[in-house]
């Protein structure tokens, strides 16, 4: 019949002598059960609350009440106020906190905050019959603490992530060296260290650690700073011709700029959304 | 079976198949390993009976005189510190990088900056003769120093 190994009264049939089997359960066992379910219900309760309870860890670690925060750091850069001295100085400034050494080697330097001509820091947007003023100009660049960081992306051991805050983050404890990040960024914003080149560094500071042999580097947008309750050390020496805020807050600095001016970006078609913006 | 054996055996062993039942070259061999002993062995003798010096970290730095009696503890008691230092070190690592915490309540109560060289190492000036003197008797090299300078003020300058 169709093929079936049995035929449907006698599937039935066996339906029936499991339910025979089933054990049977009295008033008494049932009470017990469900009482032992309970208690071990609560238990299990109590741990779960126990385990997710603030611990000893969040307690005894706080970020200082001083500390600066915004939902979304921004910096904006107006190239109309930043003369060649302020330049200077805010990479003399940002160098010196930071232990960036002058290694000299373009090939092997370590950059954090520097300068490009036009043409290399807005490629594409260049073109033969520019304002002089503009193919003169050095602009000030740095690490654009993207929004849609590639960087984070290819990292193999999370040595570089995004903070709730959007500050790019690099971690060189965990860094293995491999630059998989220096290829993914469009701004050529990390440098490798190819040696030791704490001895390179012109002006030391005994506040912030040298970095070693291996390790990928670049600007961190001073979250060493902002965690103290202070401003990014060039936007300090910068005669607020750079501006640094929440771009969330539509009354802070930076929103405020560029609600009155236009502002462009760093290769906005790689479509990695930079978060420093310039007037140019 | 046996007597037959036997026979073979001895026929073997004139043809010399046998004959190993002495070790070649024996005294080169014995004097060789003996030799080998001494020298392996002989840093133990050489070091009998001297006990490695205990190591004594010292605490006598400008910033810890400077602090009274009384205030003179680390950010844990110092049995917890000799024990778990680097595991701490570690905590405070995570929590300055990842978590942006750099405020830690020590044991008593009081609050620390959490950094390695501008905190510990400003009351722990002494390297060679804090840190380096447990480290060196326990074969310790910790990878911190990679990056972190051991004096800071000095390296700076």
């Amino acid at each position: 019949m169709l093929g079936l190994p049995y035929t449907k009264a006698e599937g039935m049939g066996r339906m029936k002598t499991v339910e025979e089997k089933t054990p049977t359960i009295d008033r008494r066992k049932f009470l017990k059960i469900t009482g032992l379910s309970t208690i071990a219900g609560l238990l299990g309760g109590w741990k779960c609350i126990e385990l997710l309870a603030p611990g000893e860890l969040e307690a005894t670690y706080l970020a200082k009440t001083e500390a600066l925060t915004a939902k979304r750091w921004a910096m904006v850069i107006d190239m109309k106020k930043l003369t060649d001295d302020v330049a200077a100085r805010c990479i003399e400034s940002c160098h010196h906190i930071h232990n960036v050494p002058d290694v000299g080697d373009p090939k092997r330097e370590i950059k954090w905050l520097w300068l490009e001509r036009f043409e290399n820091a807005f490629p594409g947007d260049e073109h033969e019959h520019m304002a002089e003023s503009l193919e003169e100009t050095r602009f000030l660049v740095l690490c654009n603490h993207c929004d849609n960081p590639p960087c984070v992306r290819v990292c193999p051991t999370k040595a570089t992530w995004q903070r709730e805050d959007g500050i790019i983050m690099m971690d060189q404890h965990r860094c293995i060296g491999c630059r998989y990040c220096m290829a993914a960024c469009p701004f050529g914003a990390r440098s490798f260290n190819w040696g030791d080149y704490r001895d390179l560094v012109k002006n030391k500071s005994p506040e912030y650690p040298p970095r070693t042999k291996g390790v990928v580097e670049k600007c961190n947008f001073c979250a060493d700073r902002l965690g103290k309750g202070e401003m990014p050390a060039c936007v300090e020496e910068s005669e607020g011709a750079m501006v640094f805020g929440d771009l969330m807050d539509s009354q802070s600095d930076v929103r405020k700029i560029m609600r009155e001016h236009y502002t462009i970006r760093r290769k906005p078609y790689m479509g990695t959304s930079p978060q420093v913006y310039y007037v140019i | 079976m046996p007597e037959e054996k036997k026979k073979v055996i001895n026929s073997l062993k004139e043809t010399g198949f046998y004959k190993q039942d002495r070790m070649y070259d024996r005294g080169k061999v014995i004097a060789g390993i003996v030799v080998f002993i001494v020298v392996a062995a002989l840093p133990f003798f050489y070091n009998a009976g001297k006990a490695a010096k205990m190591p004594e970290p010292k605490l006598d730095t400008p910033m810890i005189q400077q602090l009274p009696e009384a205030e003179r503890v680390c950010v844990l008691p110092t049995d917890e510190m000799r024990e778990r230092h680097m595991v701490l070190l570690d905590e405070w690592r995570d929590q300055v990088v990842r978590e942006g915490k750099r405020e830690y309540t020590g044991f008593t109560g009081k609050k620390y900056t959490v950094s390695l060289q501008n905190t510990c190492l400003a009351c722990h000036s002494n390297y060679d003769e804090f840190c380096n003197e447990c480290h060196q008797y326990t074969v310790q090299t910790p990878v911190c120093w990679d990056c972190h300078i051991q004096k800071p003020k000095e390296w700076a300058g």
